[in-house]
């Protein structure tokens, strides 16, 4: 019911219609990918086709091929998988380190706010693709530990908004009610605080998870991406990159993809902060 | 007003301090692995002992760290694994290469994002402020990676007027600087702007603008006089900020034009496990970013009367 309710909000602002509609394509294509997708993604069939090509084995290579012989369009749309499922997890994983930290952080204050805030400032202070280079050139690319460097680089970047909306709703009457009623820190935090904050974390969300889409994309574009053969978007750019005075097609439908996707979180956001602020 | 930056300037030392620890943990923590690293997979157990030996690596961890931080500040980096020289031979020109990408990209963000941020937040809503404000939304949604391969399939490719790859190998070429240049301002501008055009609208809506125009003030005036001054603190920060942004753009960039600068340098160190140039890139640029944030906010102090006096 809320959901339908927080729907209905949205469609008065077209920015973040427009948004809702791009990434909800790229849901149902990474849903359905099995359906929709025209060839197997790592199927070998006819190197170097030109968009439109006939195959002889049946059906037409809308997008091309790449250098090996596989698919593009198929590709694309099994890699809507891959990014639609590594982006919403580092994003959960960095939200749930940096909520807790951000609450602790603002609600205990002292010493917890002191040394949570400075291990804050400095993972800040690097480039963050410094660190995930380093970090992932270190620890080996893999699915998990690109959720890990992403958690590890994002948290902190939450904690402080968490620890800011902390302190100006620690000091609510719901907040001494429950204080006096005896309830426990925690329950404090995550069950008086935290709903009364989603406002704010809602829109971030949207924005980090673009984020988070172009930091996989540009991962896989530097090689430190998840291990081939699986379909990645940034992979298959990185893949073409030496073709692609050739054969430009097989660098810039993926890419048109990742940005599309990209947008459409950021219009989202858009449209969720234009409507949180009318009211 | 001395005490704040000195304080800023500790502050800074300490982060470094303790940047330079994590780093040194997690590149040189275990010896064996740094041997292997040095002396390559087929090395012996026995070659290995004598060269950790060789380099001091029986120390305890403590003492292994105070020296190499000594060696660091005295800006010795150690030798490349991969290369056999010394880490400091390759860094300097690789960074100077990439100072001149970032001066050139700054020097465009900077005014365009300035002027956009200005125009759009003078008339909140109106259409060059929608204009504004849906460009930069699209620019800062296609990824460096992107945008550097459209502008190849279209400059490249399409018409022909422009150079792929930007490895200038014949000397400096600035056509080669073109293509690198326009994907950091397309992809970092929007966000100057966006910040611009939030704080221009903010002063446009404060009393004593509204006191300038009621008491029929011209509008250039009560925009240049008035609105700028003001307006122009907050973006201050957020460009210094923004070169934070620019060190990892600069990374993807030069790995897509096979531009010769630091950022590519890190990611091949990165890759082959040369551990001396990748600490002596990270360290390199955790001190721009640093150095800018603390230089952002002793600039800001300078700027806003309003922290100076206080």
């Amino acid at each position: 019911m809320r959901a339908l309710k927080s729907f209905a909000l949205l469609r008065e602002s077209w920015v973040g219609m427009a948004g809702a509609f791009i990434v909800a394509f790229w849901i149902v294509m990474a849903i359905f990918a099995p359906w929709i997708a025209p060839y197997d993604p790592l199927e070998l069939m006819q190197p170097f086709a030109e968009p439109g090509a006939e195959w002889k084995g049946g059906g037409t290579f809308w997008l091309g091929t790449d250098s090996l012989g596989r698919d593009i369009l198929s590709r694309i749309i099994w890699g809507s998988r891959t990014v639609l499922i590594y982006a919403p997890l580092a994003t959960i994983c960095a939200y749930t380190v940096g909520i807790v930290m951000g609450l602790l952080a603002g609600y205990r204050l002292g010493w917890w706010d002191m040394i949570l805030s400075r291990i804050a400032d400095i993972v800040l202070s690097f480039p963050v693709l410094v660190l995930y280079v380093i970090v992932i050139a270190t620890i080996g690319a893999s699915g998990i530990n690109i959720v890990i460097a992403i958690t590890f680089a994002s948290a902190p970047g939450i904690m402080r908004i968490v620890r800011g909306l902390t302190l100006d709703l620690r000091n609510r009457d719901y907040v001494a009610a429950a204080q006096t009623r005896g309830e426990s820190d925690w329950f404090i935090m995550l069950a008086e605080i935290l709903p009364n904050a989603r406002g704010p974390l809602i829109v971030d969300a949207c924005l980090r998870l673009g984020y988070v889409v172009i930091t996989i994309g540009i991962l896989g574009f530097l090689g430190l991406g998840l291990p081939p053969p699986d379909p990645d978007w940034g992979g298959m750019v990185s893949e073409s990159r030496s073709l692609a005075m050739a054969f430009p097609y097989m660098a810039v439908f993926p890419c048109i993809a990742i940005s599309s996707l990209i947008l459409g979180f950021n219009l989202l956001a858009d449209g969720l902060r234009e409507i949180s602020l009318r009211d | 007003m001395l005490i704040m930056i000195a304080k800023r300037m500790a502050y800074m030392v300490l982060t470094m301090l303790v940047v330079s620890l994590l780093l040194f943990l997690l590149l040189e923590a275990s010896p064996g692995s740094v041997a292997t690293k040095v002396l390559g997979p087929y090395s012996s157990d026995e070659q290995r002992m004598i060269w950790l030996e060789n380099h001091g690596y029986f120390e305890p961890i403590y003492a292994r760290y105070f020296s190499w931080l000594g060696n660091f500040a005295a800006g010795d980096f150690g030798e490349s694994i991969r290369f056999k020289v010394p880490v400091a031979e390759i860094l300097w020109p690789r960074l100077w290469s990439t100072a001149i990408l970032g001066f050139w990209a700054m020097a465009l963000i900077i005014p365009i994002a300035l002027v956009l941020g200005v125009l759009s937040g003078m008339k909140e809503g109106s259409i060059q402020d929608r204009v504004v404000s849906i460009a930069s939304v699209i620019t800062t949604s296609v990824p460096e990676f992107a945008s550097a391969v459209f502008f190849i399939t279209i400059f490249v490719f399409g018409l022909k007027w422009l150079p792929g790859t930007s490895t200038m190998a014949n000397g400096f070429d600035p056509l080669q600087l073109v293509l690198p240049v326009m994907v950091l301002v397309i992809y970092d501008f929007g966000y100057v702007a966006r910040m611009t055009r939030a704080s221009m609208a903010e002063v446009m809506t404060t009393h004593y603008i509204r006191t300038a125009v009621l008491k029929g003030l011209p509008y250039r005036r009560v925009i240049m006089n008035h609105a700028l001054r003001n307006a122009l603190i907050a973006p201050f920060t957020v460009i210094m900020l923004q070169i934070n942004w620019l060190l990892s753009g600069v990374i993807v960039v030069e790995v897509a034009f096979a531009y010769k600068g630091f950022g590519a340098l890190l990611l091949e160190a990165s890759l082959n496990q040369d551990i001396y140039v990748i600490e002596a890139c990270a360290m390199v640029a955790v001190f721009v970013a640093v150095g800018t944030q603390t230089l952002a906010d002793i600039g800001y102090t300078f700027l806003n009367p309003r922290i100076r006096f206080s």
